[in-house]
């Protein structure tokens, strides 16, 4: 793919090198090798990650953009190099197009609130997914209060994938934004985004797309997909946390206001009134998260220099072999059979409580996600309360997909 | 409610059959999870299900992951406080069953003079409260300290 940088990749996705890049895999918990399934919630992060945290705070450390001295010029040319880097990992055509924030959260929060100052009217649409988390429900909600706009929900079916049809007839000449998930957090359904992006665009409604669950696991091209605006968080990408990254397309981001003020993102100060300064610092009040930017653009450095679409591969051998194994299970109940989904897998096991299985599971060295997944209007929509989430990264074996339901039919002896 | 449905709801033998130091002595004969898991879950079936009457919103406590229904009053004759509670899930039931040996038909100065801290260090099942926080069951404590304190 274009947007891909020119590092070294190794030619064959290397699952034994890639599990000794990542130390904090190689622990026992409770007496039990870790079996880390929980990636939807965090990735793990690469020694080279660590290391260049450490490294900027041992070598590089002073404040940005005010650069009177080497350490400050180091720092910036480090932090502007990790926005290129974000940049080209995504296909942006402007590095200034890429706004940091602290993660996905913040990113949707920031276009939400500066639509619903300075665009959104009475008798606008907002149109979202039954399977958004609630990142990408509350802004929005908020931002239709404060605008008049109304917030319409376009269903899905019974795999779990967006009803197309249904979602084309909810567009219409007040629908003022489509904000979806690329990849659903609780039942892994990944959008075909192109498509929602290109029947939002024949009622000129503005498109947010969701990337957090879909950034670690695949390639995203900005400029192919033609939204708007593409938010992720930098710690689903082997990354820190409290960094991520707003895209938006130049002439949008000119558009949105602020969404915090203060230091950096001005121009111009007086008493009276204040002037703001050019993308993407507009969108950058006070002290970034320098180190945090510096150890996404490692993460992204790392994911560059794997075998890319050997490690998809991987992650679909898992996924499939997953379905195998649960299809082979009694009572076992999937929740997101989307024919195009990334691995993670959404399941309740008879009438065991999701909370009993994710702490019988803890006791054999199994980490899952177990309750809503901060999404409770989609629990609702699905009848239940919550579920166990065991979700997969490039790093996970089929060797522990089979030790999970291993642990899973032993558990059945408890409850 | 009336003091007599608390004090039906609230007959288990946590408090009075099996106390604190009981369990404390049980699980530590345990030498493997599976036993120690076990015998939460059937300290979770000797308490009796909470009938749907009672699992108002008032007695609700939400956890992210688990909740709990929690009945707690004051029996103001015997000066005792009485509980009953329930959860669907089995582990934090025996879990909420544990917290019940150590607070249930205790006078409320007992309860709040109870260092519940250190006993759930002894048993080594949650190292501190906090981690308590998915499944409600450190709301559930905080809730009975709560009305402990005000008639204690």
């Amino acid at each position: 793919m274009s947007s891909i940088d020119a590092v070294e990749q190794d030619n064959t996705f290397n699952i034994a090198k890639v599990r000794q890049d990542f130390p904090i895999l190689d622990q026992k918990v409770k007496g039990k090798p870790l079996i880390y399934l929980d990636n939807a919630a965090t990735t793990q992060k690469p020694q080279i990650v660590i290391d260049a945290i450490n490294q900027f705070y041992n070598t590089n450390n002073a404040n940005v953009h005010r650069g009177a001295h080497t350490l400050s010029d180091n720092a910036t040319e480090l932090f502007e190099n990790a926005r290129s880097s974000v940049q080209g990992f995504i296909h942006a055509k402007h590095a200034h197009e890429i706004v940091w924030t602290r993660g996905t959260t913040e990113a949707i929060n920031t276009i939400a609130s500066g639509l619903a100052q300075s665009f959104l009217k009475p008798g606008d649409e907002i149109i979202i997914s039954a399977m958004e988390h609630h990142a990408n429900i509350v802004p929005w909600q908020v931002a239709a209060q404060q605008s008049g706009a109304k917030l319409v929900v376009a269903p899905i079916n019974e795999k779990g994938e967006l009803n197309f049809s249904i979602y084309k007839t909810l567009l219409n000449k007040n629908t003022a934004v489509v904000a979806m998930t690329h990849v659903s957090n609780t039942l892994g359904t990944i959008n075909q985004v192109k498509e929602i992006v290109q029947s939002a665009q024949q009622v000129n409604a503005i498109t947010v797309i969701d990337g957090a669950q879909a950034i670690g696991h695949g390639f995203v091209d900005v400029q192919d997909l033609n939204c708007d605006f593409y938010v992720f968080s930098g710690h689903k990408l082997f990354g820190p946390t409290g960094i991520g990254v707003l895209y938006g397309k130049e002439a949008h981001l000119e558009q949105l206001p602020p969404f915090q003020t203060g230091g950096e993102m001005i121009k111009t100060v007086t008493f009276q009134q204040s002037t703001w300064n050019e993308l993407p610092y507009k969108f950058e009040a006070g002290t970034p998260n320098i180190a945090g930017a510096i150890g996404l653009a490692a993460a992204i450095d790392y994911v560059n220099s794997i075998d890319r679409v050997g490690a998809i591969a991987h992650e679909q051998r898992l996924t499939n072999y997953c379905s195998a194994l649960a299809n082979s299970m009694d009572d076992i109940r999937i929740y997101g059979t989307a024919e195009n989904k990334t691995a993670i897998f959404s399941f309740l096991i008879g009438d065991t409580h999701p909370s009993d299985v994710g702490t019988l599971l803890n006791q054999q060295g199994i980490a899952v996600r177990t309750g809503h997944h901060c999404t409770m209007p989609l629990m609702n929509e699905l009848g239940i309360s919550g579920t166990v989430r065991a979700s997969f990264s490039m790093y996970n074996t089929e060797e522990e997909v089979a030790k999970l339901f291993a642990a899973l039919t032993k558990l059945r002896t408890f409850l | 409610m009336t003091k007599l449905s608390i004090a039906r709801l609230s007959e288990s033998p946590f408090g009075s059959k099996i106390k604190s130091g009981d369990i404390k002595d049980t699980l530590s004969f345990f030498d493997d999870w599976e036993d120690r898991y076990r015998y939460i879950i059937d300290l979770g079936k000797e308490l009796p299900t909470v009938p749907v009457s009672y699992r108002t919103d008032e007695n609700l406590i939400v956890g992210c992951q688990s909740q709990v229904w929690l009945i707690c009053e004051y029996d103001e004759i015997n000066n005792m406080l009485l509980m009953a509670v329930d959860s669907e899930a089995q582990i934090v039931k025996g879990l909420a069953a544990i917290v019940l040996s150590a607070f249930n038909k205790s006078t409320p100065q007992a309860v709040t003079d109870f260092n519940i801290d250190a006993f759930f260090t002894d048993i080594d099942l949650f190292s501190h409260l906090s981690s308590m926080r998915g499944n409600g069951l450190r709301a559930m404590v905080k809730k009975i300290l709560h009305i402990a304190k005000q008639y204690s």
